[in-house]
């Protein structure tokens, strides 16, 4: 080999960082997302234990306590030892119900982000490389979604079928997977146009194998961010519907379900723990989610956040001899 | 240009569309008879007939659409079950607290929403910044009800028990009876509907700035010697006017269709409160009408939405 | 008094990896109505360098002296310095495009640089943009002054910059890369525009470039920058007669254009140190061909008689081994005319249509590519020439089979492309390649160098396992990287080493025709001449078939033997690559000669002669 082949030698000693490792470096640097980290930890084992606290309480989640629970004039009765986060206008455990609550709260967050993201990433996915017509319709077919009234239609078919778990995520997922389709579709079209995918096309790739091995490796950190971005709005969805009454069918406990039966009768007024717990509960849990997601982001996809230099302000501005 | 608006006004058309098909398949595929819900348990099966043939609910189901969307164009909606009164006239008189609530929390939310972007975006990674991200990711966060249930603990609850009024707990006073007893009894509706909203328009703001900010024309700006403050309010919001707009026509068509849960919780009799009591009494024609309202206050801000792109964007005027 | 006078500058940039060292200890003087190029590879400090001039850099860390007109810009508040930009310095950018703002009129933008230095009628100013619209070569100035920004063309748009740059009449010009982004007629038309602004107005222009060449006709001092220092500053004369740092004589010598055709460039070997962690001593020393011992210290600024100075140890200037000015030969290889070498493809009347249309607008059509005559015989390498958009990458495209011609055949070593079936079609990706211009485009960030390289034997099940990381690792010794680095990203390479593993790509499945879409464009010159000599040495060693895309004729002379030159989907000429350069019969052609070749100024110096030399003051 002559000598004008030879490799250019690497340059200095600066260490080339794997993307992986820069990746955990800027994360582990955001000290915010880490607590969400572990807020969300502990929220998934409070949530699992909920059986075990049911059973350390000796309280059922529907059961109401009417001798204990409820005060002589028949009002919810405060935090104290039986009770550590008091009862509701029924005479039931808050605590207890707050850690089924949560469960739902998760289920329905994750799985109806789960599912979205996935049709979102199929949708987005052919539209953006098959192109033309396909491409126009679902474009079409997602604007459309996105400008219906989702609370309006969500009200139309509760009114029609009742409400139920599983149209409470079916109308979650039915109205958020144009999100991660516009997005991902934007991606892909703008990934198509790029050489290595031509350069693919150009060996003889067919188009399963280049949306498979040369597209989704790269659409990795969109769905990450965007799952996890869309898990804390459908919690709130949820807990929506089911302070409408249109979600989860009482009396099994959910978040919203608990702010509903606080919100009746304006029984809150004189009963604080009915809104503290369950809204601190559920403000905390999406704050954590949305904490994770923009943490997610900024580590992820450096180019979308701020490059943080103002640490250093211009220090020395005499005209010195270096 | 005008191709676009063509494009566009198809669309729109399209939705009313999707959203009229889609209201009617579910009320025809819905279990239930409302023959029964209007003539009630007692009704006679010949009672039953003949409401039904009354209301044309004995005929083809594609002549039955057809007939909807006629009657539906002419602003006829058909009759509440309940009331029996016309759907039409139920919902045009909830429309002004809905339209009074929207056209106040609009303007708080810009109010306070752009700024806090501005504020951030000036400066990224700072103090300012980490502040105002703090108040978007929490703003973005508060689910509408707590933050209700909230104010309403806060401002109505604790001061009556001290003894006085400060705002009202709920409830729509007419605008032309009492301008400041209507503001009075909407300030703390409006403050909660700004609040969980002016967030998405913090960040959207802020994330266009940055974007902005970091493009090429902007060093252009610099190098000219303007002023940051002039760089930053005539190059870089003049940019960040398109997805503003977006999303306020967007937001705006959502809430003028029933801010269902802000109405819910202050008790304002409008368009969202009717709907969700419609839902509870099973009456459907309001559903109906209240969902084609709903699509039609899209359709109209889409087309001013799109008329105002043409009038921000120089590349889509010519 | 020098208009410019930067003294010991020194410029450290904190980013998240580290102080970034932009500019280690830089002097200069511009003297008044001089034009002074600055010169050197991306990633040299020579952008960073005007932007601390502009004061565009809150964020650096600064020493030394910035004085213009006499003023210390470093001492100045922000306000003061914002009363300079714009109204005493002007400034032009790379790229036109982005630099304009699409919400705003042109006209509008230029009145608003004069409404923000001068209290002056907006009637005023109005006639005073359009004076100056129309001063630079825009017709109808009056009726375009409401005109948007995309409603120009690119050269167009650069005319507007340099209308707002100088409108106010600004003793200093700086243009930053002004031309980069045009087309290479375009190229001339805008320096000229500078050139011409300098001598009508007196106005001082400092210009910064990554290609050298483009400084000897215009400029009168040109400053070599590496790596954050000057390297060597002179004369422009001087400068490319006789440089005398070993890194301006390397950059002279890597740049095609002073070659005979063909023949191997002598490339600059490696690529610049990282600015975060400079070596000690010489910056320069890993890749110069005449280091020794004592360039581990810092090298002695040396003065010679004729005014150039320069930052090394050697103690003259380096021997002037610049090989002799293109010679015009007559190309003498009868041989190959008398066996002519099998045909590899040919293209008769190529056409190719889009079309457009829907409900709402009148279908229309454009024609790409308008009756295209071509052929391509083995071992050959033919160059396809052509400023953007002339449909030379679409053409190539339709003989790899990529885009079907909407009219006329094109056969490939004789089958009809047109006539394929499936299993033919996929049989020919094995024989034709594509080299992609983006060295950074043309790879999966999110896949390793191994099964990027190996990805046509996936494609074709050609080998499996450890035959198939053998076969990558000799292809990536074929091409010049380390074997070793087989598991590595994309992202870890720098951009000869990415177009490498291209060429490593396209060499997997031996073909007989490799495309090169504008292969080195995207490269510095010192990289460009390494990876156009891998070329040259691959045909050799592999009798490979080339087609050549490029905008530069340089060097697409260099390395092609025929020469087809595209305007508006057309080939307008069609000839062997040294009578298109010595005897070009369109007039498109000379157009294109001419912007791609830069003679020097007239006048050589004598013999130089070392003045003193002492040692930097710095560490």
């Amino acid at each position: 080999m002559s000598a004008t082949m030879t490799e250019e030698p690497a340059a200095g000693t600066v260490v080339q960082r794997s993307p992986f490792a820069l990746t955990i470096r800027r994360f582990r640097r955001d000290r915010a997302s880490l607590v969400a980290l572990v807020f969300i930890g502990f929220l998934v084992i409070f949530a699992a234990c909920a059986p075990l606290i049911e059973t350390a309480m000796g309280h059922s989640p529907i059961e109401q306590y009417r001798d204990t629970g409820l005060s002589d004039m028949g009002l919810p009765v405060a935090p104290n030892v039986e009770f550590p986060l008091g009862t509701d206008h029924l005479g039931r455990d808050v605590l207890v119900r707050l850690a089924y609550g949560a469960r739902v709260s998760l289920l329905v967050g994750v799985f109806a982000s789960l599912a979205a993201s996935l049709i979102g990433l199929v949708v987005g996915v052919v539209a953006g490389y098959v192109g033309g017509a396909i491409d126009m319709v679902l474009s079409r077919v997602m604007d459309l979604v996105m400008s219906v009234p989702f609370l309006l239609c969500a009200l139309a078919l509760v009114s029609v079928f009742g409400p139920s778990l599983e149209l409470s995520v079916s109308v979650i997922v039915f109205f958020s997977w144009t999100t991660v389709g516009r997005v991902i579709r934007a991606e892909v079209s703008s990934l198509r146009r790029r050489e290595f995918i031509e350069a693919s096309r150009s060996l003889g790739a067919g188009p399963l194998s280049i949306m498979i091995r040369d597209i989704l490796p790269n659409l990795s950190v969109p769905i990450l961010i965007y799952t996890t971005m869309m898990i804390p709005s459908s919690v709130v969805f949820e807990a929506t519907l089911s302070f409408l009454g249109l979600g989860i069918v009482p009396p099994t406990p959910s978040w919203g379900g608990m702010l509903a039966d606080a919100a009746g009768n304006s029984i809150y007024l004189v009963a604080w723990w009915l809104v503290i717990f369950p809204g601190t509960a559920l403000l905390l849990t999406t704050l954590a989610f949305n904490i994770l997601g923009d943490g997610l982001r900024d580590a992820l996809d450096p180019r979308s956040a701020p490059a943080r230099i103002s640490r250093f302000k211009k220090k020395s501005r005499q005209a010195g001899r270096g | 240009m005008s191709n676009f608006l063509a494009k566009r006004l198809l669309f729109s058309a399209s939705v009313l569309f999707a959203l009229s098909l889609f209201v009617f398949l579910l009320f025809y595929i819905a279990p239930g008879d409302p023959a029964r819900v209007i003539a009630g348990d007692k009704a006679t099966e010949l009672q039953l007939v003949q409401i039904r043939s009354n209301l044309g609910l004995d005929r083809p189901i594609y002549e039955q659409y057809l007939q909807f969307v006629g009657k539906a164009l002419q602003g006829d909606l058909g009759f509440s079950y309940r009331s029996q009164q016309p759907v039409a006239k139920l919902i045009v008189t909830r429309i002004p607290a809905t339209v009074s609530l929207v056209i106040g929390g609009v303007i708080f939310w810009l109010l306070i929403g752009i700024p806090i972007g501005i504020m951030s975006a000036r400066d990224p990674g700072g103090w300012r910044d980490r502040l105002g991200q703090t108040i978007i990711l929490v703003g973005l966060s508060f689910p509408t009800f707590v933050l209700g249930m909230l104010s309403l603990y806060v401002f109505y609850f604790l001061p009556r028990q001290a003894g006085f009024t400060l705002f009202p707990p709920g409830g729509y006073a007419p605008f032309l009876k009492d301008p400041l007893i209507w503001a009075w009894h909407l300030v703390l509706p409006w403050t909660t509907l700004a609040l969980v909203t002016a967030a998405i328009y913090a960040r959207l703001t802020r994330g266009n700035l940055l974007q902005v900010m970091g493009e090429d024309y902007i060093r252009t700006a610099r190098a000219k010697g303007l002023s940051e403050r002039a760089v930053l309010l005539r190059h870089g919001l003049r940019s960040t006017l398109t997805p503003l707009v977006t999303q306020l026509g967007a937001d705006i068509a959502f809430l003028l269709g029933g801010a269902i849960v802000i109405e819910q919780i202050y008790g304002l009799q409008g368009v969202g409160a009717l709907a969700v009591q419609a839902v509870q009494n099973q009456d459907r024609p309001i559903i109906i009408g209240v969902v084609m309202l709903g699509g039609l206050f899209i359709v109209i801000t889409n087309i001013v939405v799109d008329l105002l792109y043409a009038v921000l964007d120089p590349r889509i005027r010519h | 008094m020098p208009v410019l006078e930067v003294r010991n500058l020194t410029i450290n940039l904190p980013t998240e990896d580290g102080i970034v060292q932009a500019a280690r200890d830089v002097s200069f003087e511009v003297e008044q109505g001089e034009f002074f190029g600055i010169a050197g590879e991306s990633g040299s400090g020579k952008s960073v360098l005007t932007q601390a001039i502009m004061g565009l850099l809150p964020n650096a860390e600064m020493t030394g002296e910035i004085r213009f007109q006499g003023v210390d810009l470093l001492t100045r508040t922000p306000s003061q310095i914002r009363e300079i930009r714009g109204a005493k310095i002007g400034m032009i950018f790379q790229d036109p495009l982005s630099s304009l703002n699409p919400y705003y009129t042109i006209g509008s933008q230029i009145t608003e640089m004069i409404h923000t230095h001068e209290r002056v009628s907006r009637l005023v100013a109005k006639r005073r943009a359009i004076e100056m619209l129309e001063r630079v070569g825009i017709s109808n100035a009056a009726s375009r002054f409401d005109s948007y920004p995309h409603q120009f063309s690119g050269g167009m748009r650069q005319r507007v910059m340099i209308a707002m740059a100088v409108v106010l009449g600004p003793p200093l010009l700086i243009a930053d890369e002004p031309t980069t982004a045009l087309d290479v007629t375009v190229q001339q038309q805008i320096i000229s525009l500078i050139n011409e602004m300098r001598r009508e107005r007196g106005t001082t222009v400092v210009m910064i470039t990554h290609d050298l060449a483009l400084l000897a006709s215009v400029a009168d001092h040109v400053m070599v920058m590496y790596a954050g220092q000057r390297m060597e500053i002179g004369r422009s004369e001087a400068l490319f007669a006789e440089p005398a740092h070993p890194y301006t004589a390397g950059l002279l010598k890597s740049s095609p254009a002073h070659y005979t055709p063909g023949s191997a460039l002598v490339p600059i070997p490696g690529r610049p140190p990282s600015l975060i962690d400079l070596p000690a001593g010489c910056a320069f020393r890993a890749r110069c061909a005449d280091a020794r011992e004592p360039c581990t210290r810092s090298p002695p600024l040396r003065l010679f008689d004729d005014g150039t100075q320069s930052l090394c140890w050697l103690e003259a200037a380096p021997q002037r081994e610049m090989p002799a000015q293109p010679t015009i030969t007559v190309p003498a290889d009868t041989e190959k005319t008398h066996i002519r070498p099998a045909r590899v493809i040919e293209a008769l009347d190529v056409r190719l249509t889009y079309h457009f249309g829907g409900f709402f607008k009148a279908s229309h059509s454009l024609d790409v590519l308008k009756g295209i005559d071509l052929e391509l015989y083995k071992g050959e390498t033919l160059g396809l020439v052509g400023e953007s958009g002339c449909g030379k990458s679409t053409f190539a495209r339709v003989l790899a089979g990529l885009i079907p011609a909407t009219s006329g055949s094109v056969t490939f070593e004789g089958h009809d492309l047109s006539t394929l079936t499936h299993r033919q079609w996929r049989e020919m990706r094995k024989r034709v390649q594509l080299v992609f211009q983006d060295p950074f485009g043309s790879l999966n960030p999110r896949r390793r160098v191994s099964s990027i390289i190996g990805e046509p034997l996936r494609i074709h099940g050609i080998g499996s396992g450890s035959d198939r990381k053998r076969a990558v690792q000799g292809l990536m010794e074929t091409v010049g990287l380390n074997p070793e680095h087989y598991n590595r990203f994309p992202a870890e390479f720098s951009g000869g080493q990415r177009q490498r593993i291209g060429i490593a790509r396209a060499l997997a499945l031996h073909p007989e025709l490799i495309i090169f879409d504008e292969p080195v464009s995207a490269l510095d010159v010192s990289i460009q001449a390494q990876v156009l000599n891998l070329m040259r040495q691959l045909q050799t060693d592999l009798n490979l078939t080339y087609l050549f895309i490029s905008h530069d004729l340089a060097v697409v002379r260099h390395v092609c033997d025929h020469i087809a030159v595209m305007k508006n989907g057309r080939i307008v000429e069609l000839a062997d690559a040294e009578s298109i350069y010595t005897n070009p019969q369109d007039p498109y052609t000379r157009e294109l000669i001419a912007a791609s070749f830069h003679e020097p100024r007239g006048g050589t110096t004598g013999k130089r002669r070392l003045v003193t030399a002492h040692a930097e003051g710095i560490a």
